[in-house]
């Protein structure tokens, strides 16, 4: 009984360290050499996976940035947007580089064909996504741009950023957006956006990606883009192309001046976290017009530059 | 009669409720304004040939189909240009159409618009395909493949046999049916026709058993006419798929991803046959079809001559309006037809019925679990899975549904009309379909 024991402890400690020695120089033969500063990059990084850099993983993202570092000594092109510029900067310094400071992202919605403004004429009782129902047909409200409001977008999200707002139906972004850009790929038709953040958040963008001429775009929906042209003509920073009937802003020339705003005669440019407007002087005609019929005598009041009533300002804008 | 022929593989059999069979066919009265959508076939939209304010006559070219898998389009009806704009179409979509106000009948000269039955066949095989080019004619039975391009065998192939398409396994539809009543001898010109520029000597035409009347009456016809047959079929949705036509008339298989001439088998519907027949014999473009209205709740269930870009309100007047208990509008059949969103849509060349549904019909059942009993897979006749395929669909697992052959569905919905739990099993499936498709599109490119 004994002798078995010994036998077997002695012949598994053999078999075991033999195992071992082979094992030894097999990792020595075939030995992966990584630079250790993947994981410290690695280390920084949000480890969200999200993709949002554009890189399947947080790691395939350490490795790029230390590939980049190291053959040609930039991290250009490279930008985590969940991170932002505090977790780059991380980064740079563990790769002993420096980073020009990005602006932040954020994820824009571009159609505003809310119940109220597109009514709904049709009823869907599909599937609730938007990915089939646009390949069925153009939505309730009668819109084949617009937002068909079933929510792929918000089921794409991992960061509890965007959200059904049940009133109106359409989706709303609140400020857990990082800009990694998942909803804007589950849209099926286009409509979010990544745009500048802008300072205090301040946004204005055109919010309708209508490409259909101003009549038929106005009779589905009450706050579309007709491509008239006005904003193009108001905007001193050439910051607005019409194409296709449909107005955009450059965010990168837009310099927020909000000029483009009032001039919009269907409220399709919309303006973000701008604090309320200071009482403007209007256009006299426009004065006059509002308040002929009731105080005919304060015509030349008016004329001279006295303050126009509140409801005579164009443009009745919301947030 | 002794055993029917029909496919293997799968099927339902939905009630047949085909109210309006014994309608004969009626003209039914030109519209006011006609629109008439500038892409009617699938492949890529015709080029519009004509401007706003052009004065044009019936039969006149509309729109060029310029791509290989395209088709042209002739004005329907003779009128004023009023403007070329997005309508909506029965896609669910506006897309370019021309608009027409109708001021009478004036057609172009040359199309002979007598019923004389003119049975002899002059051109020759090429002049025969051309003229099938020129004059817009597509598959009628609802998928609008270009007529020519089937005609077209590739370099390899060959086609020893051609299977005319009288099967009208929708339920409701009766169009296909009242043709085969009516125009039996011009469907059997048309067929001969269609034999020469395809170059082969034997046709078969499928109909079902549930239409004894146009099964005696092509069958008497087609005594006249060399290398026709009529094939009685047991009834069994979904026959009329080409696929399923091909296996219940000759017992051939097409291989998966496929087209029909693999097996050396050309389909083609009655519709287009009496299409054919009147381009090639009478040179009439395809203006006109007939199309079924019907339903439950519709006072005057009928089949109409209708002229292509007729808005359906017209039709659905013509039946005794829409009822009160209308639920849900649908261009085509039950099975496979779509909801239509507007009276103003306009009939185009696919469109084989309306069909009004009650408002009770119209719901959709609430959508409980899967409870694994596999009878999606059992009637499924291209033998899928299509609980796997709705699933990997949800999940957004393309690439497994490419391996599971998603792009072989035709759609037909027998999946999803036998769900115990109401699943909509087809919509996730078509959603597959068109994601795969747009994957496998995209790597051609690459």
């Amino acid at each position: 009984m004994n002798d078995v024991m010994i036998f077997s402890v002695i012949s598994l400690g053999a078999i075991g360290i033999a195992a071992a020695v082979i094992l030894y120089f097999v990792a020595q033969k075939f030995k992966v050499i990584e630079d250790p500063k993947i994981d410290e990059v690695e280390e920084a990084l949000p480890a969200a996976n999200c993709g949002g850099c554009g890189f399947p993983g947080c790691r395939n993202f350490a490795e790029a940035t230390v590939k980049s570092a190291n053959e040609s000594k930039h991290i250009e092109g490279l930008n985590c947007p969940v991170g932002g510029n505090d977790v780059m900067t991380t980064v740079a310094a563990i790769l002993g580089l420096e980073v020009e400071e990005s602006k932040p992202l954020i994820a824009v919605i571009r159609c505003n064909g809310s119940r109220e403004n597109s009514p709904q004429k049709v009823e869907y009782d599909g599937p609730a996504t938007c990915a089939f129902a646009h390949n069925l047909y153009s939505g309730e409200g009668g819109c084949q741009y617009g937002c068909l409001g079933l929510g792929d977008c918000v089921a794409a999200c991992q960061f509890d950023a965007i959200h059904m707002d049940p009133v109106t139906g359409l989706p709303v972004v609140n400020d857990k957006c990082v800009a990694c850009g998942a909803c804007v790929k589950a849209c099926p038709r286009d409509i979010i956006e990544l745009r500048f953040k802008g300072p205090k958040d301040k946004r204005i963008f055109v919010s309708c990606v209508n490409k259909e001429r101003g009549g038929p775009a106005k009779k589905n929906c009450a706050v579309a883009c007709i491509g008239c042209g006005l904003c193009e003509k108001e905007c001193k920073f050439d910051a607005i192309t019409i194409i296709n009937n449909l107005a955009y802003i450059d965010y990168e020339k837009c310099k927020l001046c909000r000029k483009c705003v009032p001039v919009c005669p269907t409220n399709a440019i919309h303006e973000l976290h701008f604090p309320p407007k200071k009482e403007k002087p209007v256009k006299p005609e426009a004065a006059v017009k509002e308040e002929k019929p009731e105080l005919p005598a304060s015509k030349e009041e008016t004329d001279k530059g006295g303050v126009p009533p509140e409801d005579a300002k164009p443009g009745n804008q919301q947030a | 009669m002794g055993i029917l022929k029909t496919f293997s593989l799968g099927g339902v059999h939905p009630p047949e409720n085909k109210l309006s069979a014994d309608q004969a066919i009626e003209v039914l009265p030109l519209p006011k304004q006609a629109f008439i959508p500038l892409n009617q076939n699938l492949g890529a939209p015709g080029v519009a040939q004509v401007q706003k304010g052009d004065v044009i006559k019936v039969g006149q070219l509309l729109a060029k189909g310029e791509a290989f898998i395209s088709s042209n389009v002739h004005s329907p009806v003779s009128g004023k240009v009023l403007k070329i704009d997005n309508v909506m179409d029965p896609s669910g979509y506006r897309r370019p159409a021309v608009v027409v106000n109708v001021d009478g009948d004036e057609w172009v000269d040359g199309i002979d618009r007598t019923d004389t039955l003119v049975k002899e066949i002059k051109l020759s095989q090429k002049e025969i395909v051309e003229k099938i080019h020129q004059l817009g004619i597509v598959g009628l039975g609802g998928a609008t493949f270009p007529s020519h391009v089937k005609l077209m065998v590739p370099e390899g192939k060959t086609a020893d046999v051609l299977i005319i398409n009288g099967v009208e396994c929708e339920p409701y539809l009766t169009a296909d049916h009242r043709l085969m009543i009516e125009k039996g001898d011009e469907i059997l010109v048309g067929t001969t026709i269609l034999m020469k520029g395809l170059g082969v000597e034997r046709a078969i035409i499928g109909i079902e058993n549930n239409k004894p009347d146009a099964i005696k009456n092509m069958t008497e016809l087609a005594g006249k006419f060399k290398g026709i047959e009529v094939c009685p079929l047991k009834v069994k949705y979904p026959q009329g798929g080409e696929k399923q036509l091909i296996k219940a008339t000759i017992r051939r298989e097409v291989p998966s991803g496929k087209l029909p001439i693999e097996v050396g088998a050309v389909v083609n519907n009655v519709g287009t046959a009496f299409a054919v027949y009147q381009a090639v014999q009478k040179n009439k473009p395809l203006i006109e079809r007939v199309v079924t209205i019907t339903g439950k709740s519709v006072a005057k269930p009928g089949n109409f001559m209708v002229r292509i870009g007729t808005p359906i309100r017209e039709l659905i007047e013509k039946a005794g309006g829409l009822p009160e208990d209308s639920g849900k509008m649908i261009g085509g059949g039950p099975m496979m037809g779509k909801a239509l969103l507007s009276m103003d849509t306009p009939v185009v060349k696919g469109s084989s019925g309306i069909l009004i549904l009650r408002e009770s019909e119209s719901k959709r059942v609430d959508v409980k679990n899967c409870i694994r009993c596999a009878r999606c897979v059992s009637v499924c006749p291209m033998g899928l899975e299509a609980v796997l395929l709705a699933q990997l669909a949800e999940m957004e697992m393309w690439e497994e549904s490419e391996q599971e052959n998603v792009m072989d569905c035709i759609e037909c919905g027998s999946c999803h009309y036998t769900c115990p739990s109401g699943r909509p099993l087809l919509d996730y499936i078509r959603l597959g379909k068109s994601k795969v498709g747009q994957i496998i599109r995209n790597r051609g490119k690459k």
